[in-house]
């Protein structure tokens, strides 16, 4: 059942990403990756971080995609031209993320057994562990992280207001 | 029945490598910048991977706070984005080379 669980939401996470790369129009892309997000917030389920899939929903599949949707349909943003961008990203980018694919799944696949297993339930980190951390030992930084959302919003509003 | 930490690891490193691929041929100014967010929260599959292993919370704190930063970042990145296309009339990436207007 977990195994069946992980290779579908895992196969449904790889072919949204492909989606992602093959599509040419921007709201297929934004769609698809809503998809990657979503069956990721199952996998966070998997590995038991149940405040961190109801996150992945809200905050990545609901703020940051609704946002990005948006933006597709103010822009009007049409088909990708195709033009052909620095040729040092062709010959060195592609075989280079290859290679750094395979690199880190060897690395990984001859580490298996050191690693370990998951398996359903056996570490559940409710949202009250997560808050005794988060709210004691890292409160500064919880406290920083609000100035930034409020330098965000304040940068996000300067810069798109239309100039007069 | 189990899963090997490590088959979500390889699984995270698959999704970081289309993000990068994504980033390196995509020509649509939006569409690189959701490729970021793929390699984001690929990064944050392995965190959560991680945490489960050593069972750590701090792992997942440390997504907690890249979800932050990354909401933080897609709300000026985007401005941004209207901002250049409200000047240059396009979302090509190649005809947003000059500094100058």
């Amino acid at each position: 059942m977990y195994l069946l669980l992980f290779f579908i939401f895992g196969g449904i996470c790889v072919i949204g990403a492909l989606n992602l790369l093959l599509q040419r129009h921007p709201i297929n892309s934004a769609l698809s990756l809503i998809v990657v997000m979503s069956s990721l917030a199952v996998l966070y389920l998997l590995l038991g971080a149940e405040f961190l899939a109801a996150a992945q929903v809200i905050v990545y599949s609901g703020a940051i995609m609704v946002l990005f949707t948006f933006v597709i349909m103010l822009l009007n943003a049409g088909k990708e031209e195709r033009t052909h961008g620095s040729k040092t990203a062709y010959i060195v980018g592609v075989p280079g993320v290859v290679v750094l694919l395979c690199l880190l799944s060897f690395m990984f696949l001859s580490q298996k057994s050191r690693l370990g297993s998951a398996r359903l339930g056996d570490y559940l980190v409710t949202t009250s562990d997560l808050s005794a951390v988060l709210f004691r030992s890292l409160l500064l930084p919880f406290e920083v992280t609000s100035v930034l959302i409020l330098v965000a919003i304040l940068g996000a509003v300067a810069l798109a207001r239309r100039e007069n | 029945m189990t899963v090997p930490i490590a088959w979500y690891l390889v699984l995270s490193a698959i999704l970081f490598s289309i993000g990068v691929w994504a980033f390196l041929i995509k020509r649509n100014i939006i569409t690189v910048f959701m490729s970021i967010e793929l390699m984001l929260n690929a990064v944050n599959l392995t965190f959560v991977a991680f945490a489960h292993q050593w069972h750590q919370v701090s792992g997942q704190i440390f997504v907690f706070f890249v979800m932050v930063v990354a909401a933080a970042e897609a709300a000026v990145g985007l401005a941004i984005i209207i901002a250049v296309f409200r000047t240059r009339n396009t979302l090509n990436v190649d005809s947003v080379d000059l500094m100058k207007l």
